[in-house]
């Protein structure tokens, strides 16, 4: 048997509305051409394509499809906008603000251009995961080019106030990126309304095929960037490559299936993180990691004190889920995001993360609450803290070995 | 994490019958109790908590684990490694226990490299219940 997929912040399926607009784009018969080729039919089939799916992308964010630049992903995105802004704006000057919940494609960037000589600010999230716009402010300086923050937190589902955050940057000349990974397609982004200067997208996140996404880059006020990959000039120079016509398809399909479906899609996701909740919500020792008010339902992030999270992972073997265990990581670490929260390890060691998406069923959540409930009660039953706390021993209290 | 399918079966069995796979306490004020050792080691914060208790029998003037009880919060190989070292260890004296390397659970249960530290967990623990069993003797 299949496990039951509650990992669609990981990745999702691409939607087989998307794979039949993709399929078209490969072979002979189908557009291959090399959208680039100004020579031929088979170039300007596929240059309109390309277009189409540029003006699907902008639609849903409401910008212009002229500021939005192809990528390989969001990861790529990411670093383009930041080391891109922070090479070009170099001599207004070097300092850049992030925050220490960022996805790994931020944080590592801004680790890189620390070791060529820029400063950068790691915001500290409240126990919510939110970053305050006081914060920001507090840490803004004469030198501050760059303010990077992402919009859904895809660990726990926080959303950040990226409207007044822009209205800051914007006050204060500073550019702000966003990283949309986990939000574009599934809450509302109008980007004629926000004062956000960058934003990364991924097509993957949204029922579109991994490998593409984009990043919009506002020409009003104009930001520049300094390109990472040079060569042939596509996208106006700003990110040089043979443009891969069925992914750019995949994304643009996504992207205009996800405007048209957001509703329903939010409101069905929404009720199955009420039905887990409800379910779980009186089950003991339970923590919501992120906010319930202040999350994307989508992404739902629970801790099971006294259960280490990998061995839940195991026991809830017919459900596909992550964790922020260390055990489930290669570094040996637990999460970096929880541990900013201020949650204590053995929290962050004993936290899953369900994720619900558009093909996420009803009787697929009702039956998780089940099987989660039972796999919990049989790990506290052969776990000595669950052992102890029940014997009423305060586990601060003891001098591990 | 890719586990072999006998640190699998040794996790499900637990799971399923935790009484079966020696999942259980003996405390203070039980029948026997002073013949019990116990070792905790690891820690919460970790990530892996293993408590090991063992119960010895004088037989020919040497004391035999007659029988032994875990309960381990960790990974699912932590808990695979506690089991493991559960069924090694009835029947040996606290000697031959004490010989007991973490080796040889980690070539039994075919441990990735990665979760050796189970299996060393392990071997502290037994060794921690010995010296647990053998300060109550001398208490005695």
């Amino acid at each position: 048997m299949k496990p039951l997929y509650f990992d669609y912040a990981s990745t999702t399926p691409v939607d087989q509305r998307v794979i039949d607009k993709m399929k078209d784009c490969l072979s002979l018969d189908g557009n291959f051409g090399n959208p680039g080729s100004r020579s031929h039919a088979f170039g300007w089939q596929a240059e309109e394509l390309v277009e189409e799916a540029r003006i699907n992308v902008s639609t849903l964010v409401n910008c212009d499809p002229r500021e939005i630049i192809w990528t390989s992903g969001a990861t790529e995105s990411d670093n383009l906008a930041i080391k891109g802004a922070a090479n070009f704006y170099k001599e207004k000057g070097n300092h850049i603000i992030t925050s220490k919940i960022e996805h790994k494609a931020v944080l590592d960037t801004c680790r890189q251009l620390e070791s060529e000589g820029f400063e950068v600010t790691y915001l500290d999230p409240n126990e919510n995961g939110e970053i305050s716009i006081e914060s920001i402010e507090e840490n803004i300086r004469e030198e501050t080019t760059l303010v990077s923050l992402m919009h859904i937190n895809n660990e726990i589902g926080v959303v950040n106030d990226i409207e007044k955050i822009g209205e800051l940057c914007r006050n204060k000349g500073i550019i702000f990126h966003v990283d949309a990974a986990q939000s574009a397609g599934k809450i509302e982004i109008d980007l004629s309304q926000l004062k956000v200067d960058l934003m990364s997208f991924s097509a993957h996140k949204i029922y579109g095929p991994k490998g593409i996404g984009a990043l919009f880059v506002r020409r009003r006020p104009r930001i520049r960037l300094q390109p990472l990959f040079h060569g042939g000039g596509q996208e106006r120079g700003i990110r040089a490559g043979t443009l891969p016509t069925h992914q750019i398809v995949g994304m643009g399909e996504a992207f205009k299936l996800s405007q048209t479906e957001m509703q329903s899609d939010l409101s069905k996701i929404s009720s199955y993180r009420d039905i887990l909740w409800n379910g779980l919500s009186e089950m003991e020792e339970i923590y919501v990691n992120g906010s319930i008010d202040n999350g994307y339902p989508g992404i739902f992030n629970l801790s099971f004190n006294y259960v280490e999270g990998e061995s839940l992972i195991m026991a809830l073997k017919n459900i596909a889920v992550s964790s922020g265990s260390a055990c489930t990581s290669a570094s040996l670490e637990p999460s970096y995001v929880l541990r900013a929260l201020g949650r204590p390890d053995e929290l962050a060691h004993s936290s899953i993360r369900f994720s619900f998406g558009r093909f996420t069923k009803e009787e697929e959540v009702k039956s998780t609450v089940k099987l989660v409930q039972e796999s919990v009660a049989q790990l506290r039953e052969i776990s000595p803290l669950w052992e102890m706390y029940q014997d009423g021993v305060d586990l601060d209290k003891i001098e591990w070995a | 994490m890719a586990y072999s399918q006998k640190v699998v079966d040794k996790f499900e069995k637990t799971l399923k019958n935790p009484e079966g796979a020696s999942v259980g306490r003996w405390k203070p004020g039980d029948k026997d109790f002073h013949r019990v050792g116990t070792g905790i080691v690891g820690a919460p914060a970790c990530g892996d908590v293993m408590k090991l208790q063992i119960k010895c029998e004088n037989v020919d003037n040497k004391n035999v684990i007659v029988d032994a009880k875990f309960k381990t919060y960790g990974c699912g190989s932590a808990i695979a490694s506690s089991g493991q070292l559960i069924d090694m260890l009835k029947g040996k004296t606290i000697e031959e226990a004490q010989q007991i390397s973490n080796q040889e659970i980690v070539d039994i249960l075919e441990l990735p490299a990665i979760k050796i530290h189970c299996s060393v967990l392990a071997e502290e623990a037994i060794h921690r219940a010995i010296d647990d069993f053998k300060s109550r003797r001398n208490n005695d």
